[in-house]
């Protein structure tokens, strides 16, 4: 019988742990710090997917919120009930009609957000550098008003509210297991290793022959799909849908967290992620008691500032911790 | 004047300069010739304050030093100030600024107003054409009219010590000839040149010292006449016999 | 739609375009000096904006003795980000750049949230400024003509600063060759610490007109005409101050014959118009219409 790999084994007991804690604090652990879990595992799903497309391959993406909108409307629409929808909404005829459960509208959303990752990648990722990052922000902006002024189908900037609480921590949990599991078979894959080597350095991976630009487009398509994923799953936990949720603010937060855990690094992402949701639900009471708006985000600044210029490469850098990549005992 | 104590100096973790030493006496012309990557440019860069040394020291004796001094940890931007002006590989012009403004940002530690407008008129003289082309853009010249718009340049600070790193590089030889006349006549009016060259006849012609590096380390040195009948230097450097 | 009409939109796109054009320069000369995307140019209009008001009302300073101070005061702050956050990042890749100075945006975003409150206040000028002035079928208050007179004059100022000065000489160079004007003796740190000062300055005059063309302000409120100055500069040709004025121009004019000439269903779409002639302007004419190939800085 073959040895199974160390690697393996701690994947299952990860696994495993993470299941038995989503038991247990369903079971006892209160509205409010069930809800907290929650926005963490989504901000581990968001870290991770934007690890995807800007850690493994240095594209630098600040559209993930777009995405996210993208991902977390088409979701609310789809489940949204058919009496309502004849109420706040004017639809074209099949999509009036139709009222789709959980899992099928998550996947046609994240679906969506991938479908117009490649369609804007096309063009967009023959940038490079920060002059990507600004075309990426603009893609931000431009989805961001059309969702406010397309009221028939968004509501405009008031929204959608009255959502279906759908989003559950086995949901959520599922969903961080699946993206932490298919980043990681991409990243120790071949072709994630090519994605590797395009961030070290695209001219040598060009002179490789990886097909640069494809590779380019995957990474954002992928890592959009996950954001979408991401917005459905957080607009059926707030139960609600604005514009305003998916703004630069929440992009920036995002790549907070990427950088500092250690853009390419996934067990990065995944701390940096809970730590990051962590203590700004640490700063909320804080500031609301002080009357001190701001000082969270002010931290926030701070700390990424002083990573970049001390620890540019993040926490863990590019790697994985050493236990979790050995191959045999 | 300048003297160069058993040097090293890295480039990221490469090892270029493995213990260099060399000196140039006031009023010489001292050559340096080595292949590609010997690490010519790196000498010339860690004694213009460019790059510093690991280990090592450079002893500089100019009218504006206090007698011998150690400027190995002195920044780029003082040398000039202390008489060593540097005339970079590839040239270094400033191709969106004006010919007169490149000239005039040679003097840019200079305040003696008329000194200065003095030797800009004396450089024209010299080099007629940066005179007739003096509002054009340093872009718009030829290879070899840069050439001469880098050293009137570095001439507009009155230097006392020259270091040029590969003058002739992508010129035509009567350019290159004509080029190297001109280097003669500032010599004979004081001012002491290093000069860096792939072309090691010429370097050897013109230089009355040669020092040769190969990969780092000082290989040969010795008056560059006698240099010129080395067997070694021919084979390696002349074409054979 | 008359020709009175078409006019009046015209000048409101030239006074926008005045204020898009001073920070759009800024934009500009940052980049051209250092290659990177100062994010937080946009804040410092929000500063100049709030620093003219506190004068203004608080200090009861009067208009003329305000505004070189808020000039000044936008040179501080200039060399205060400078030294605090791109100095110490000068060598990094472009993107960390551009990331840190995100980062300090929202700091200052929030620093102004924290101390101000995100209330907007209202701003009000003298009232000879707000005199409306009447020319045909054009009609402006006294404090846009005084906006447009002075951003000429600042333009002009920084040009001749630049083209005829011995400092504006040495920005050219390092912002060309780093390394060969640090041969010509050039000392590169006071040259960008001036180059941010410059910049910074007219920025916060910018803040300054802001304030007194909308009449009300909030913390928030640099972020949005920041990033359309970028554009603007991008338009121009970054790393060129004509670039950044000419792109300024044509942004402030598009924008308000967007919103004036198109029917009303159209306008709140402006911002999405503004950006999408970014991405576009990337891809098909990434030099801009006067810009130059700009090489990264490793």
């Amino acid at each position: 019988m073959k040895r199974i790999p160390l690697h393996q084994i701690w994947y299952f007991v990860f696994v495993l742990s993470g299941a038995v804690f989503v038991f247990i604090a369903r079971s006892t652990f209160n509205e409010y710090i069930l809800s907290i879990i929650n926005f963490v595992g989504i901000y581990i799903i968001l870290a991770v997917s934007l690890n995807i497309t800007n850690g493994f391959t240095g594209l630098f993406s600040l559209g993930h919120p777009g995405f996210m909108a993208i991902g977390g409307y088409i979701t609310a629409v789809l489940t949204f009930p058919v009496a309502k929808k004849a109420m706040f909404l004017e639809l074209p005829g099949w999509l009036s009609h139709l009222a789709l459960p959980f899992l099928p509208a998550l996947l046609i959303g994240g679906a969506c957000a991938s479908l117009t990752a490649f369609v804007i990648g096309v063009p967009v990722l023959r940038l490079r550098g920060h002059y990507l990052a600004v075309a990426t922000l603009g893609f931000l902006i431009i989805i961001q008003v059309l969702i406010t002024n397309w009221e028939s189908v968004t509501r405009g900037p008031l929204g959608m509210n009255g959502l279906p609480a759908l989003t559950h921590l086995w949901w959520v949990y599922a969903w961080v297991v699946i993206t932490l599991y298919v980043s990681w078979k991409i990243k120790f894959s071949s072709y994630g290793r090519s994605m590797l080597a395009i961030r070290e350095d695209p001219l040598a991976a060009q002179c490789i022959g990886t097909r640069l630009f494809r590779t380019r487009v995957v990474s954002l398509a992928l890592g959009a799909f996950f954001a979408g994923i991401a917005g459905g799953l957080w607009a059926h936990l707030v139960t609600a849908i604005t514009p305003a949720s998916f703004s630069l603010v929440l992009a920036f937060h995002i790549v907070v967290m990427v950088v500092v855990g250690g853009s390419g690094s996934i067990s990065g992402a995944f701390v940096a992620a809970v730590l990051f949701s962590t203590v700004t639900e640490f700063f909320r009471p804080l500031e609301e008691s002080l009357d001190a708006y701001g000082i969270g985000e002010i931290f926030m600044a701070l700390v990424l500032i002083l990573i970049l210029i001390y620890r540019p490469t993040g926490i863990f850098g590019t790697r994985e911790p050493g236990f979790l990549t050995a191959k045999r005992t | 004047m300048l003297k160069i104590d058993d040097i090293h100096v890295y480039r990221g973790s490469t090892h270029v300069l493995k213990g260099v030493s060399l000196h140039v006496q006031q009023g010489e012309i001292v050559s340096l010739i080595g292949a590609n990557g010997a690490g010519k440019t790196t000498i010339l860069r860690t004694i213009s304050g460019l790059l510093r040394p690991s280990r090592g020291k450079i002893f500089l004796k100019t009218s504006k030093t206090s007698g011998e001094t150690d400027i190995r940890r002195v920044p780029a931007e003082t040398i000039t100030g202390l008489g060593v002006t540097h005339c970079p590989e590839g040239r270094g012009i400033f191709s969106r600024l004006s010919v007169k403004e490149n000239l005039m940002i040679g003097a840019y530690l200079r305040k003696d107003k008329e000194g200065i407008a003095d030797d800009y008129a004396r450089i024209c003289a010299l080099f007629p054409i940066l005179g007739s082309r003096s509002r054009q853009t340093g872009g718009s010249l030829s290879g070899g009219e840069q050439e001469m718009l880098a050293v009137g340049r570095a001439l507009m600070s009155r230097p006392e010590l020259l270091t040029l790193d590969e003058p002739s590089l992508g010129l035509g030889p009567i350019i290159v000839d004509n080029l190297f006349s001109v280097l003669a006549e500032i010599n004979r009016q004081g001012v002491t040149l290093l000069l860096v060259e792939q072309n090691a006849i010429k370097a050897l012609k013109l230089s009355h010292r040669t020092y040769v590096l190969e990969t780092g380390r000082m290989a040969l040195s010795g008056p560059s006449a006698a240099l010129i009948d080395n067997e070694k230097v021919k084979k390696a450097y002349l074409g054979g016999t | 739609m008359s020709g009175g009409y078409i006019a009046q939109q015209i000048v409101n796109g030239l006074i926008l375009g005045s204020m898009y054009a001073l920070v759009a320069i800024g934009f500009s000369m940052i980049y051209g000096i250092i290659r990177l995307i100062n994010f937080a140019h946009g804040e410092i209009i929000m500063i100049g904006a709030f620093l003219t008001l506190g004068l203004l009302q608080k200090l009861q300073l009067p208009f003329p003795v305000a505004a070189p101070l808020v000039l000044i005061a936008g040179a501080v702050v200039g060399i205060i980000i400078e030294k605090g956050a791109f100095r110490p990042m000068r060598g990094a890749p472009q993107v960390t750049g551009f990331i840190a100075s995100l980062g300090v945006s929202i700091m200052l975003q929030n620093l102004g949230i924290l101390l101000l409150t995100a209330q907007p206040r209202n701003f009000t000028f003298p009232d000879y400024l707000q005199a409306v002035v009447q020319i045909g079928p054009v009609s402006f208050r006294t404090i846009d003509g005084v906006i447009m007179a002075s951003a000429l004059a600042l333009m002009g100022g920084l040009l001749f600063l630049v083209h005829k000065t011995r400092l504006g000489m040495a920005m050219r160079a390092t912002a060309e060759n780093i390394d060969v004007a640090r041969l010509m003796g050039i000392n590169i740190n006071r040259t960008i610490m001036a180059t941010f000062a410059m910049g910074s300055a007219l920025a916060a005059i910018a803040g300054l007109m802001w304030g007194g063309k909308f009449g009300q302000i909030d913390p928030l409120l640099g972020f949005v005409p920041g990033l359309k100055s970028f554009v603007a500069a991008v338009i121009g040709g970054v790393g060129s101050i004509p670039g950044a004025i000419l792109g300024g121009y044509i942004l402030g004019l598009s924008e308000v014959l967007f919103v004036g000439l198109l029917p009303p269903i159209y306008s709140a779409f402006r911002d999405a118009f503004v950006f999408s002639t970014l991405i576009l302007i990337l891809l098909v004419l990434p030099n801009g219409i006067l810009g130059k190939k700009m090489e990264d800085r490793a």
